[in-house]
């Protein structure tokens, strides 16, 4: 391990990105998510990468597809209003399956909102924020370090499900600063190759084992064609209903079989009555709270979602199960709690403690909801 | 060991890099420290504050329950800032910026931006004169520390100014 610095969650992204692989950024800068493309371009030129900075949020999107199609490992970064215009290209890049990882890092909207003040409220836009049927793969840390972790997650998971990947930040961990140790390497997810040669018969979107494409980057002598129409194994779109039913499934059927993405962690379950379920820089402050209900003798726990799309749904049945109630922590209206309804699926009861005012939770804030939540009332 | 500390004023008198400086100097000496900030959208002129917590333990919620140290270098900083301090707590003022110090008991009035106008040379290092002030008030890390931390995390040729401007600082007040 390298020695202990101070770091900002955002400088912990790019450094993850760069752990990873990635060597081509393209960003446009807005606030909370600025410091990770200025830490990009210091970084990416001295470890032979590539930084752009686009004229704006769709361009740099569109320019990060074209180069991981090229073979490059890709990221780019943005927050609310930016995430909101990068929704078609996710949409193309989630279709034509191109590697790539785009990080959000969550500020308080509508619109242009509160540009300084943190928010999770983007828990939806990156599941449906694109429109169609599509699978998505989302990521939430609460921590520097983890920051630093689930980006290289991020960058290998893109790689493995050729799809895009959310790295869903917030402004609360984006810009904390913290004492972190990085480790000085990590596991590295390949770009996939083809596995045979064109005069064998090669199809750049034939699905392998795991129901994914090798598609051979551009330059490396394979004929490839890339579309945001449906397609068939060729890459040329297909007006086929039988083709386009199983391109549909296999873009969802591809994460979804794979169980080892849902990453979550519990602390204090083994008895407990009641659960506390929250994720990125509103878990810090649940958990302090939990723990300190765990030191006057409550029995209560918490389950913290690192992995928010797909959403770990047997892990929240499995909680719901066996707890009397599950409150859901998170900065916004109310957005996970109804998928953490859908899971429990009535076994248990599911009330939201939201905040949405530019500010995060005071630990009082949640201690109240689940002492009330607790004693049968509302939270 | 749980300290935190507020570090308040507007946009531009480096309240925030002095926080970062502060958690640097305590992450070198092993502490466990975390920084955060609030700030308005304005690059110069809103309000803007800094919170540092040094513990001995993880810290989770990252932000100031209950601050042992508020430092203010305004009056409107001063007014908000001072209300939640901890009664054994130290209110650090900069004496010409907040002219109606608020009624706490343990308060420091220090000429800060007065020293680093007329001693350091420029208003700029005013957050450093304030940083030398407040860790020697607060003895929070070594003065070792807090010099090697204020020339790692400055322009190369602004060492020597900012050495002098803490060291200002630091001989403004006695613990």
């Amino acid at each position: 391990m390298s020695k202990a610095r101070l770091m900002q969650g955002n400088e912990a992204c790019a450094e993850g990105a760069i752990a990873a692989g990635v060597n081509f950024f393209a960003g446009y800068p807005i606030t909370p998510s600025t410091e990770i493309a200025e830490t990009m371009a210091r970084l990416l030129p001295k470890t032979g990468g590539k930084f752009v900075q686009m004229e704006d949020e769709i361009a740099s999107m569109g320019a990060i597809l074209g180069a991981s199609l090229a073979g490059a490992k890709v990221m780019d970064a943005t927050s609310g209003p930016g995430f909101s215009l990068k929704q078609e290209l996710i949409g193309y890049a989630a279709c034509a399956e191109i590697p790539c990882v785009l990080v959000d890092v969550q500020r308080v909207g509508p619109s242009t909102g509160q540009p300084t003040s943190p928010s999770q409220a983007d828990v939806m836009q990156a599941r449906w924020g694109t429109h169609g049927d599509h699978a998505i793969l989302a990521l939430s840390p609460w921590s520097v370090r983890e920051t630093f972790d689930l980006t290289v997650k991020a960058v290998n998971y893109a790689e493995r499900f050729r799809t895009p990947v959310i790295l869903l930040m917030d402004e609360v961990v984006g810009h904390l600063r913290e004492k972190v140790e990085l480790p000085d390497q990590v596991e590295v997810y390949p770009r996939r190759q083809p596995k045979c040669t064109r005069a064998e018969g090669y199809e750049p979107f034939t699905p392998d084992e795991d129901l994914v494409p090798n598609v051979a980057d551009f330059g490396t002598g394979y004929h490839i064609h890339v579309t945001g129409l449906i397609h068939d194994d060729t890459g040329f779109p297909s007006g086929s209903p039988a083709v386009t039913e199983a391109s549909i499934r296999r873009l969802h059927e591809k994460i979804a079989r794979a169980k080892d993405i849902l990453l979550t962690e519990e602390s204090f379950l083994d008895d407990a009555e009641y659960a506390v379920v929250s994720y990125g820089g509103a878990a810090r402050t649940a958990y302090e709270v939990v723990a300190e209900a765990r030191r006057q003798g409550k029995k209560v726990g918490m389950l913290r979602l690192k992995t928010i799309w797909p959403f770990p749904d047997e892990a929240v049945a499995a909680l719901a199960s066996r707890v009397k109630g599950i409150l859901v922590c998170e900065l916004n209206y109310g957005q996970m709690v109804g998928e953490v309804r859908r899971a429990a699926a009535g076994r248990c009861a599911v009330e939201l403690c939201g905040k949405y005012n530019m500010q995060t939770f005071e630990p009082q804030e949640i201690t109240h909801a689940l002492t009330a939540f607790m004693a049968g009332g509302k939270a | 060991m749980r300290k935190e500390l507020r570090l308040s004023g507007s946009g531009g008198q480096g309240v925030i890099t002095a926080a970062i400086i502060l958690a640097q100097a305590a992450v070198d000496e092993g502490k466990e420290a975390v920084q955060s900030q609030s700030y308005g959208p304005e690059a110069r002129g809103g309000a803007s504050k800094s919170e540092v917590i040094l513990s001995d333990a993880p810290i989770y919620h990252p932000h100031v329950r209950q601050p042992d140290v508020v430092l203010a270098m305004t009056q409107k900083a001063a007014d908000k800032y001072y209300k939640d301090l901890h009664p054994d707590g130290l209110l650090i003022l900069d004496e010409q910026l907040v002219p109606n110090p608020p009624a706490f008991a343990h308060t420091i009035r220090i000429p800060i931006t007065k020293l680093a106008v007329e001693k350091a040379g420029r208003k700029l290092f005013a957050n450093i004169v304030a940083l030398g002030a407040l860790v020697h008030l607060t003895g929070i890390v070594q003065f070792d520390s807090i010099k090697k931390a204020v020339a790692n995390r400055v322009p190369p040729h602004t060492v020597d100014q900012n050495m002098k401007a803490l060291q200002l600082g630091w001989d403004a007040v006695s613990p």
